[in-house]
This record gives C-alpha cells, sequence and structure tokens, in this order.
C-alpha cells in the first residue's frame, strides 16, 4: 500500500515534446511507472520515443485511461495545464514547473474549488511509491519500498532524508514533495491525514522551511489526529527575514514564518524535529525504536 | 522586486488612487526645480531607499519654502540612512521625491497581500496609520480587518465599504476611500504585486483621501509580463554580487559569514547553512545552482563565491538528482583553473553519477577535501577556516 500513487496509475506528461518532459518521461518508464503518453497542442497524432502524443488532455485521457498527469509545461503556460488536467477530471496532476507567478496559482485553486482532482506542486519534484511508481524528477534508485511516509517542501532535502532512511536499512511507502511555492495544491496536513490512513505507513518524516504557518498548522493538526509517530526538519533556521532563499514561500516576514518558532511548536506537538539536516534518519530511527517499530521498518534486508 | 516610493505613486495614479503631487530629484537643484513646479507653500522632502523607517532615520523633512528645500536636499543626498529595515550599513541616499504638503487630518492604514491560508489576496485595512502593521497586529489584533478577495469577481465595492466604515473613514469620504481601495486592488493584480502597503493613508482636511506613502513589491515570476516594471528595477538597491548571480540564472544571497556555500535546491542550500552553523562556523551566502546547471553555470557560481573576500572556505554539497555530480565536478574544475582555488574546499557529492563526480576531482589535481557526508563535510569546512 502507499498514498496518491501505486503501481495501476497511468500517467499521461503535459509537455511531453520538450527537452525536460521528455526526458524526465523516458526516466519515469524506466522506473517502472506506467507513463501512457502525453500532450503537446498541434502536435497530436505523432509519437515521440514510443510515447502517443495528443492535443489536449481530454483526449488524451479518452485514449489511453489515464488518472493522473504530470506537468512540465513552461511557468507562463503552467497554470492553464493544470486547469486543463483538472477540466478533464484526472483523480492527480503533479506540476513539477518552478516559477508560476503566484496570482495565477490563485486563479487556479478557485478554478479547483468543487473538483475531483488532487493538485501536488507546483515547483517539486512529484511523489513515488518506491518500487511501483515514481511519478518526477527525483532519482529513484536511492528509494526503496517500505513504511516510512515522506512529506516535504523541498526536492533536494527529500533526497537527504530518503538517502538516510534507505543506507539503514528503512524503505519508504510514499515520498510527496508538496512544492516550495507559497499556494500549492496540497499542503502537509493533507498528506499526513493520507499516511494517517495508510495501513502500510508506519511513521512520517516533515521537511518544512521557512515562510508561512503550514508546519504550525501541521503540527497542531498531528497533536489532535495523528496515530503514528512524525519526525520534522525546518530548513532555513540561520536565514535572514525578508530575503526570499530560492523558492517563492520560503521568506520570513513581518516577524512571521521563522524556523524557531514552527520547530518550537512541532516539538510541543510530540514531533520529534531533527537537529540538523544530517540527522533526519537517525531521529526517524530513535522515534521508531521508541514505539517499537523499527524491525517492522526495517524492509531492506 | 521592490520599486521606489515615487515609482509605486506613479503606478498608483493610474489606477485612480490619489497621491500628493510630486516629483523625483537626483540632485539638489533637480529638487529646487521640482518644488518650484508644485503650488504648494509646504514641501515635503523625501529619500527614496528600498526601506522602511525612513522617516525615524531622518530621510524625510517638511520645507516652508524653496531655500528650506535646498537645504533638506544637501542633507539628504548622499547621506546613508539606517533604518530598521536597512541593516547596520545603511543605506545610501541617491533619489529624493519632491511632494506637496497636506493637511493630514487622521492616518489609516490599507495594505494587500496573498493570504496562504486562503490562497487569495486579502486586502487588510486599519485606524492604525503611521505604525508598522505587524506592531498593530501583535499589541491591538482587533483593529485590524481584513476581506477575502474572491479572484473571480475581484474586490467588490461592498468588501471596500466595509473596511472603509470598519476603521471608522468618516461618512462624507467613504466613497473616495472605496474608490481608492478599488484602485489600489486593480493595481496589485494587473501589475502582479506581492505586497502593497500604504501606510499611511491620509485623510486631508480638504476632503481627499490619499496615498502619503506606497509601497510595492512584485513578484519575480511574474516580471516577465510587465516589462514596465522591470525598467523600474534600480541596481543600486541591489547587492552587486546578487545582480551578477541573476544574471546567470543562480539563487545567491550574501549573508556576511566566512564560509562560502554552493548547493542545489533551495531546502537543501538553506540546510547546509544551517548545519554550518550548527558546527560554529558562519555562512557567507545562500547558492542554489539549480536543478538543471550546466558547467558554466556551476563555474560562474564558483568564481561569485570566491569574488568575496570574506570568504575563507568553501563547502559545496550537492545531491545529485536531475543535477549530475561529473557536471558539478567538471564546472568546479573549471572553475578553479580559471581562478586559483587558494582557500580550502570541501566536497561532498552524493546522487546521480557519484562515482564520475569523485573520479573528476580525484584526477584533478586540485587540492580537495572529501566528506562522506553533510555533517563530515561541515564539520571538515569549519575547522579548516578556523
Amino acid at each position: 500500500m502507499s498514498i496518491l500513487i501505486n503501481k495501476d496509475t497511468k500517467v499521461i506528461t503535459q509537455g511531453i515534446t520538450g527537452a525536460t518532459g521528455l526526458f524526465h518521461a523516458k526516466g519515469c518508464r524506466e522506473y517502472g511507472s506506467q507513463m501512457v503518453g502525453g500532450t503537446s497542442p498541434g502536435k497530436g497524432g505523432t509519437e515521440v520515443d514510443g510515447f502517443p502524443v495528443f492535443d489536449t488532455v481530454n483526449e488524451a485521457v479518452k485514449e489511453t485511461g489515464a488518472n493522473a498527469s504530470v506537468i512540465y509545461v513552461a511557468a507562463p503556460f503552467a497554470a492553464d495545464a493544470i486547469m486543463e488536467a483538472v477540466d478533464a477530471e484526472l483523480d492527480l496532476v503533479i506540476c513539477i514547473t518552478e516559477g508560476i507567478p503566484v496570482l495565477d496559482m490563485v486563479k487556479v485553486k478557485r478554478y479547483m474549488e468543487g473538483s475531483k482532482t488532487r493538485l501536488i506542486g507546483p515547483n517539486c519534484p512529484g511523489v513515488i511509491t518506491p518500487g511501483e511508481c515514481k511519478i518526477g524528477i527525483m532519482p529513484g534508485y536511492i528509494h526503496a519500498p517500505g513504511k516510512v511516509g515522506i512529506v516535504s517542501r523541498s526536492g533536494t532535502l527529500t533526497y537527504e532524508a530518503v538517502h538516510q532512511l534507505t543506507t539503514n536499512g528503512i524503505g519508504q511507502s510514499t515520498a510527496v514533495g508538496i512544492g516550495g511555492d507559497p499556494v500549492n495544491g496540497t499542503n502537509f496536513i493533507d498528506c499526513l491525514k493520507l499516511f494517517n490512513e495508510d495501513p502500510d505507513t508506519e511513521a512520517i518524516i516533515m521537511i518544512g522551511e521557512i515562510g508561512g504557518t503550514a508546519e504550525e498548522e501541521a503540527a497542531e493538526w498531528v497533536k489532535a489526529n495523528m496515530k503514528k509517530p512524525v519526525v520534522g526538519f525546518i530548513g532555513g533556521q540561520t536565514a535572514p527575514p525578508g530575503k526570499r532563499m530560492g523558492h517563492a514561500g520560503a521568506i520570513i516576514s513581518g516577524g512571521k514564518g521563522t524556523a524557531a518558532e514552527k520547530i518550537k511548536t512541532m516539538e510541543a506537538c510530540g514531533i520529534r524535529v531533527a537537529k540538523t539536516p544530517a540527522v533526519m534518519g537517525e531521529t526517524m530511527i530513535e522515534a521508531l525504536k521508541a514505539h517499537g517499530l523499527l524491525e517492522v521498518c526495517k524492509t531492506i534486508k | 522586486m521592490n520599486i521606489h516610493e515615487y515609482q509605486g505613486k506613479e503606478i498608483l495614479k493610474q489606477y485612480g488612487v490619489v497621491v500628493p503631487n510630486g516629483k523625483v530629484a537626483f540632485t539638489v537643484s533637480e529638487a529646487v526645480e521640482a518644488a518650484k513646479e508644485l503650488d504648494t507653500n509646504v514641501y515635503v522632502v523625501k529619500a527614496q531607499i528600498h526601506a522602511g523607517g525612513r522617516g525615524k532615520a531622518g530621510g524625510v523633512k517638511i520645507a516652508k519654502n524653496l531655500d528650506e528645500v535646498r537645504t533638506y536636499a544637501q542633507e539628504i543626498l548622499g547621506k546613508v540612512l539606517v533604518t530598521h529595515q536597512t541593516g547596520p550599513e545603511g543605506k545610501e541616499v541617491k533619489r529624493l521625491l519632491i511632494e506637496e504638503g497636506c493637511d493630514i487630518q487622521k492616518e489609516y492604514y490599507v495594505g494587500l497581500v496573498v493570504d496562504r491560508n486562503t490562497n487569495r489576496v486579502v486586502m487588510m485595512a486599519s485606524e492604525e496609520g503611521g505604525t508598522e502593521i505587524e506592531e498593530v497586529a501583535e499589541k491591538t489584533p482587533e483593529k485590524i480587518f481584513k476581506e477575502v478577495i474572491d479572484p473571480a469577481v475581484g474586490l467588490l465595492p461592498f468588501q471596500a465599504r466595509k473596511l472603509a466604515f470598519s476603521i471608522n473613514i468618516p461618512s462624507k469620504l467613504v466613497n473616495k476611500a472605496v474608490k481608492f481601495m478599488m484602485g489600489l486592488y486593480q493595481a496589485f493584480v494587473d501589475k502582479d504585486c506581492s505586497i502593497a502597503e500604504i501606510n499611511p493613508l491620509v485623510v486631508t482636511g480638504d476632503g481627499n483621501v490619499m496615498a502619503l506613502d506606497a509601497k510595492l513589491n512584485f513578484d519575480s515570476n511574474a516580471l516577465y509580463r510587465h516589462q514596465d516594471v522591470m525598467k523600474l528595477r534600480d541596481l543600486d538597491e541591489e547587492d552587486p554580487k546578487e545582480i551578477e548571480a541573476s544574471n546567470y540564472d543562480l539563487n545567491y544571497i550574501a549573508l556576511g559569514g566566512n564560509i562560502g556555500c554552493m548547493v542545489n535546491g533551495a531546502g537543501l542550500a538553506m540546510a547546509t547553512m544551517d548545519i554550518i552553523k550548527f558546527y560554529g562556523g558562519e555562512p557567507a551566502n545562500f547558492l542554489d545552482v539549480g536543478g538543471g546547471a550546466t558547467a558554466e553555470k556551476v563555474t560562474a557560481a564558483f568564481k561569485l563565491i570566491l569574488s568575496d573576500e570574506n570568504v575563507k572556505g568553501i563547502f559545496i554539497n550537492i545531491f545529485g538528482g536531475i543535477m549530475k555530480c561529473d557536471v558539478i565536478a567538471e564546472g568546479v574544475v573549471e572553475a578553479a583553473k580559471q581562478v586559483s582555488l587558494d582557500r580550502p574546499l570541501v566536497v561532498r557529492l552524493e546522487g546521480t553519477n557519484v562515482d564520475l563526480g569523485k573520479k573528476i576531482l580525484n584526477e584533478s589535481g586540485l587540492n580537495i577535501v572529501a566528506a562522506e557526508s553533510m555533517a563530515d563535510g561541515a564539520e571538515k569546512i569549519v575547522s579548516l577556516v578556523k
């Protein structure tokens, strides 16, 4: 089991004829994901590296039976691509694209109200259920199937956490990058809920960073609802206020969104917070030991 | 991206937001000329820098005649203003805004932000104008009123009216305040602002509702569709190294420590700064080379770090996903060839093509300290710069 995606997920790639889209569509296919085709307006009816290409998402869904899409479309056109996928009633849309104007995302969120589609991202590495399905740009080989879920605002920090787990024999159920933008499709709480209900996830790592109050809200939710141990890390403890640290959402403004405040709330809500990014794995092992879950989570022989 | 107050006011004017008459001046004589054109007997001489708190730092003066305008312009131009937003080094004033004074009856606050909780634009208003809104939010949160705006219909007049009545704008001026707020919102969405703050908005003795100050920030992701706004960028207000970095599409922020960092991914870059600090060091910068960096980009990043005289050592921390370790290694070797590498360099590589990357570094003949992990690398660079 897993959350969001599994071996049955059928994926189309929006922007498949672009260099980035095609590169990662091939990478995901090699990993074993069912990459069933893609869209590129005006190139419908052609084929690229064995992938059928369609003009519209609707058509692609009709022809391939896809239930998910991944978007690599350039930032100025990405919001439109998301809304096209929502209109086609896909279950899941994962937007990798970085640099979408925030007011475009405000419109997207409004457009999505009442729809059945779940959006992950934008500005994220994607989602992977190790051994079953990889949708996105993460290096597949560092992952291993298992029982620890990961939800993160940062791509490379997710890789770091996964790597630390895998080298310690601990596999992952699903790793979700929710992205570094201030307005995004899925937040920490959405993912924590799914992990809480997933019978094969035993514990969760939540990786946050400065900016906003999503981590604090997630921590309160964990305190009230979570049945499984949660370990955390917050990036940007040394970041100066008022400076945007790469991610559009990673900024301390008006004294709000500091790492110290987030860590304080998380610890108060029963989340073990790793002191440095180098000990996310160790911190998880301590938590698993404390809950008697270490053996069951040692899925890598 | 930030712009100056006078530039913000020029934009707002196009949207029907009333602002005092005024003009920018780069020299003392321009300041006097600008004042001559104004039909008033009270002038305001305002320093134009990208930071708040100018008044308290002596950057805003009221002049009663042209001689005083000249005196104050001489005093402020070239002066280094230190405010709570400039940092201790302050900012040199190179531009002035010369405005006509007005008869202020009362000061208010109106602002717009993108709210992460509702995923919408929110307009905030308060009767406590002139004070910083964070301070009001902390001490008297009940004095801040908010309206969440549906992007499908925009700010509705009734919402603006509610705000105007809530903050006790005089009844006969409510319609003018509504027009003001509607214009401000339209400017915000048309120009892809990330923050718009009018503090203070004032009601004047002659029955006007106007913006006495204007702070507009723009979403840098949307600048591609606003060439007019791009032209307002003032490079004097930015760190030269950050400008150089932006030319190579690198995310760089100067921090003031002595350990230069080069990392891929914003999250890992922040975490790398954190771990350096954890082991007792001080990061000199935040630098995210991005996911799809080429060897040229890495070379540029490396040179940029070395150009900082405070840097006593460099820590490269890469977890290759799309970014391949061999590309990073090639870039580092190339850069080290071009500039003499005279400071300690610790490299931690992990991820895609890690073995090839390590091989390139080993065979380069460069004096590189290899790190086994992020913690190992941080510890090593901290001890090397001590």
